[in-house]
């Protein structure tokens, strides 16, 4: 049995949040379907309200601090991941897009993903397909086709999650787990010092 | 071990008293801060270029000429010369001339520059930043080395039967240093040479620089210039000392909070203990930078940086006695104390001029 790393990134504000509570409905539904395609999985949850000092540090000094540092760490090196934001203002929030600002361009290439997004209103529904995956497709990750967009109505269905999400839930977690369960797990980061040309290539021509 | 001191020649407002020095008040400050370094008994002043505001050097020669002339014994570098915006024909001239005006106590560090809007003021475009640097160096390496150059290339005009005048001193090019963050391609230029490299080593932790270094030593041993532990490394700092630790902190504070490069982030402390930054006693200054030789093994030359975020000269010229004073002459005796006799200075003109003499030349080699 081979065991798959799951990062999860969770952008809730409030304690306890919807953005949190979608996450941890992708989590366990994504353990379960690995576990049904033969896999285990560990999971690694990275809440980035911890982290929103040291990124706005990032974004000042250039570099990640050693706490936010061990949180890319995580996110780079899992084999999945679940990205999921509150809707701020049509779109992913700040705290979400910041975190993605600060990893390496090219540290999630290949990386099967999750979208998850939740909102007051059903009227935001669309922000995942304008707004995420756009941002995950210049990361050159892989986004599952369904993403999970929930709003405040979605949480009010029988034992307090609507049938229609559990279902989408569902759904997505098993393209995630396909994308995960199908592919080697892949060595990062890349060290870049690993193919540095030697000199004499650097200098031909000159 | 060479100790010194570099600026990167910044007009900053200071945030204590919204007080802004001229360009005038902070050009004549870079002078005596030079002249002051030497009297304290440093041994290095290293000076940025920039061509763009809120910095004043543009024209390090011409500063470091004056400086020279005013000075007996400090070494005169940069932190860095541009070497992809600068014409590498322009820079053969200019420090060759300094050179001989300055008697030999020229020593020069090679940069690529960051800032993407000063390469097409030269003509250039920063996408060629790395082919820049290769392209540039091999030819200012040759207008040096050899008499007359015939010379094409991809990014300047061709040089036919070309004589870089004056000639280097007594034959020996200045020493040279590659500057870098990160680019490994940069330690290995250095390697290739077996020139020098060195590590800015503030604003960003001390593991970047410990890889850089570890990786320009192996390569200068591969290229065949020495052992690894003999390549020459410099590093930098960034220090703000006083008797008592909590003044320093205290003083330092309102400087580190409003700083162009890492102001308005994280905390003095967590900054202090992300980087090497060093803010405290002389004991505390001491502790640290004999600390950084257990990650970059024993190195050539420390330049500290103390004249930037709006610091008033006064208070510059402050550190640099508790530096001369306290400091440096506890760090000389400790690194050489630990330093094995077969790892070299820094290499100086008169130490290039006797590896000349010493060292057959190429045709009593291939005779």
């Amino acid at each position: 049995m081979t065991t798959r790393t799951l990062a999860v990134v969770s952008a809730g504000l409030s304690t306890p949040s919807s953005t949190r509570l979608l996450a941890d409905r992708l989590t366990a539904a994504t353990v379960a379907a690995l576990r049904e395609r033969g896999d285990d999985a560990t999971v690694e949850v990275v809440e980035l309200r911890a982290h929103a000092r040291d990124l706005a540090d990032d974004l000042v000094t250039g570099f990640a601090n050693e706490s936010l540092r061990a949180a890319i760490d995580t996110v780079v090196g899992a084999d999945g991941l679940i990205a999921v934001t509150p809707v701020f203002s049509a779109s992913y929030s700040g705290l979400f897009k910041t975190f993605f600002d600060v990893l390496d361009k090219d540290s999630l290439t290949g990386t099967p993903v999750l979208l998850g997004a939740t909102a007051g209103t059903a009227r935001h529904s669309l922000v995942i397909e304008h707004a995420m995956r756009p941002l995950f497709a210049y990361l050159r990750a892989i986004p599952a086709p369904t993403g999970v967009f929930a709003a405040s109505e979605d949480w009010a269905g029988a034992g307090g999650v609507d049938g229609e999400l559990a279902r989408r839930v569902d759904r997505a977690a098993g393209e995630l787990a396909d994308l995960v369960a199908g592919r080697p797990s892949v060595e990062r980061p890349v060290d870049p010092f690993a193919d540095v040309p030697s000199f004499e290539e650097l200098l031909r021509g000159h | 071990m060479q100790f010194g001191v570099f600026s990167v020649s910044d007009i900053t407002t200071d945030p204590t008293n919204g007080r802004t020095p001229g360009e005038a008040e902070r050009i004549q400050a870079i002078v005596t801060i030079g002249e002051k370094a030497e009297e304290v008994g440093l041994d290095v002043f290293a000076l940025g270029e920039h061509h763009n505001p809120p910095f004043f050097s543009s024209s390090p020669t011409t500063t470091l000429a004056y400086i020279a002339a005013r000075t007996s014994t400090l070494q005169l570098s940069t932190a860095t010369t541009l070497i992809t915006t600068n014409d590498p024909v322009k820079i053969a001239e200019d420090y060759a001339m300094l050179q001989h005006l300055a008697g030999g106590r020229v020593d020069l560090m090679m940069g690529r520059g960051n800032t993407g809007p000063v390469y097409p003021w030269f003509g250039q475009d920063i996408r060629n930043g790395l082919p820049l640097a290769v392209e540039n160096y091999a030819l200012l390496r040759r207008l040096w080395d050899e008499e007359v150059v015939d010379w094409q290339g991809q990014f300047r005009t061709p040089l036919q039967g070309f004589t870089s005048t004056p000639r280097p001193l007594d034959g020996v090019p200045p020493f040279v240093w590659h500057g870098s963050i990160r680019s490994p391609q940069i330690a290995e230029q250095a390697a290739y040479y077996g020139d020098g490299f060195f590590h800015n080593h503030i604003f960003w932790p001390a593991e970047h620089t410990a890889r850089m270094v570890e990786f320009y030593r192996r390569r200068y041993e591969h290229h065949g210039h020495g052992s690894a532990d003999q390549a020459i490394v410099g590093l930098g700092g960034q220090v703000f000392v006083r008797r008592n630790s909590q003044d320093a902190v205290r003083e330092f504070r309102p400087y580190f909070d409003n700083a162009p490069v890492y102001g308005h982030g994280p905390s003095l402390e967590d900054f202090s203990r992300e980087t090497p930054l060093t803010v405290g006693s002389p004991q505390q200054v001491i502790e640290r930078t004999l600390g950084f030789r257990e990650y970059v093994g024993d190195y050539q030359r420390q330049l500290f940086l103390i004249d930037h975020a709006g610091l008033p000269l006064k208070t510059v010229l402050e550190q640099l006695d508790v530096l001369g004073e306290e400091v440096v002459p506890v760090l000389r005796r400790e690194f050489a104390a630990l330093k094995p006799a077969h790892v070299p200075d820094a290499p100086t003109h008169a130490s290039r001029v006797a590896a000349r003499t010493a060292a057959p030349t190429p045709e009593e080699v291939t005779a």
